[in-house]
């Protein structure tokens, strides 16, 4: 009988503000990892950052592709010190903005590890967008954590979901 | 030892560790191949089972190819289908976004870009493909897929979607480059199914 490749490794919902959240000690048993964020703003404008095994140096590159509502435009950041998506998160106190990342063949120790996400932001006082983006850390090593954060507190309610994914 | 390292300033978490369960019982691997030192020019998916609701295909790969142009990650079908398959897709190289489309393919459909032997060593792409519906014989069959890579000065991302005119259930899939190059070692793809 088959068994399900879809399992939660932990969850975390903000009881109150927190400058970032981190996911230490993940598993290696799985193939592929999705993390699951709905961050909610403190002070609006800011990409949200994320991290691999706490690697504070210029390692991260991305590029993105994006649609403002009424255009289209991709860029391209590199040797930064962290993968941020958009101008994601904003909107005042109680809006969220999704974030959905796909860390495949993360605990291979051969290749440099590329990530793919969809970040967006709906319509609030002038600001909207939705967001495609793959992103690199160059580096071989398995992730063994992941450290999500931006320029300021997320809110309370803010929830981040990781999830393993197996496969034959 | 502890699951979480919060280095917050703000402690009060609600956390829970869930090991195993719940599960997500409607998601189900299926089969994976990963290249082997020799590369390989497609990687085919065979006897599907047709249980499912919808199909994923999770991957990274690399061409060993020296193309001018990216390595193209395409889905091939295992015959011809007589100009009855059309593809789409939105894509930004990190300075502008374009848009392109193909009608009246007969043999493969664009899923995504990947990276090829001249783009740094351990660069791979990434796609994951959705194929909707795969199983049910009165509907065409279409995909959509997300995909890139990164290499930190230059890269590609895209979305995208194909057509394949045929109601068919699809009982195999099969994978190749745009090139007709090979994979590389390392190269891996997941299927997995989803129960509906």
């Amino acid at each position: 009988m088959a068994v399900s490749a879809y399992e939660v490794i932990a969850t975390q919902t903000l009881g109150s503000a927190a400058a970032s959240v981190t996911f230490n000690s993940i598993p290696q048993i799985y193939t592929d990892l999705v993390l699951i964020a709905s961050p909610i703003a403190t002070v609006d404008g800011s990409s949200v950052y994320i991290k691999f095994n706490g690697d504070t140096g210029s390692n991260y590159s991305r590029t993105t592709i994006s649609g403002y509502g009424s255009s289209a435009g991709s860029t391209r950041t590199s040797n930064a010190t962290f993968i941020g998506s958009g101008w994601q998160v904003g909107g005042g106190t109680t809006s969220p903005s999704p974030h959905i990342y796909n860390i495949q063949n993360y605990s291979n120790s051969t290749t440099f590890k590329t990530i793919l996400f969809r970040s967006n932001f709906a319509p609030y006082g002038g600001l909207s967008e939705v967001t495609a983006e793959v992103g690199l850390w160059r580096n071989t090593s398995a992730i063994t954590s992941i450290n999500i954060s931006y320029l300021s507190n997320f809110a309370i309610g803010s929830t981040f979901t990781l999830y393993g994914i197996k496969a034959a | 030892m502890s699951r979480f390292d919060n280095r917050s300033r703000v402690s009060t978490y609600i956390q829970s560790w869930v090991s195993g369960e719940p599960d997500f019982g409607a998601f189900e691997s299926i089969a994976t191949t990963t290249v082997g030192p020799a590369g390989a020019s497609t990687v085919t998916f065979n006897n599907i089972p047709q249980t499912y609701k919808h199909l994923q295909i999770r991957c990274i790969s690399r061409s060993a190819g020296t193309e001018t142009v990216e390595g193209g990650l395409l889905m091939v079908y295992a015959s011809p289908h007589a100009n009855n398959a059309y593809w789409h897709r939105i894509n930004g190289n990190g300075a502008t976004a374009t848009s392109a489309n193909s009608g009246g393919e007969s043999y493969s459909t664009f899923v995504s870009f990947i990276t090829k032997s001249t783009d740094t060593a351990s660069v791979f792409g990434v796609a994951i493909l959705d194929i909707l519906d795969y199983a049910d014989t009165n509907k065409t069959k279409t995909y959509r897929s997300i995909g890139g890579w990164d290499s930190n000065g230059s890269g590609n991302i895209s979305m995208g979607s194909g057509l394949n005119r045929d109601a068919s259930a699809i009982t195999s899939i099969a994978l190749a480059l745009n090139s007709g190059s090979n994979f590389v070692q390392y190269s891996s793809f997941a299927l997995y199914g989803i129960k509906g």
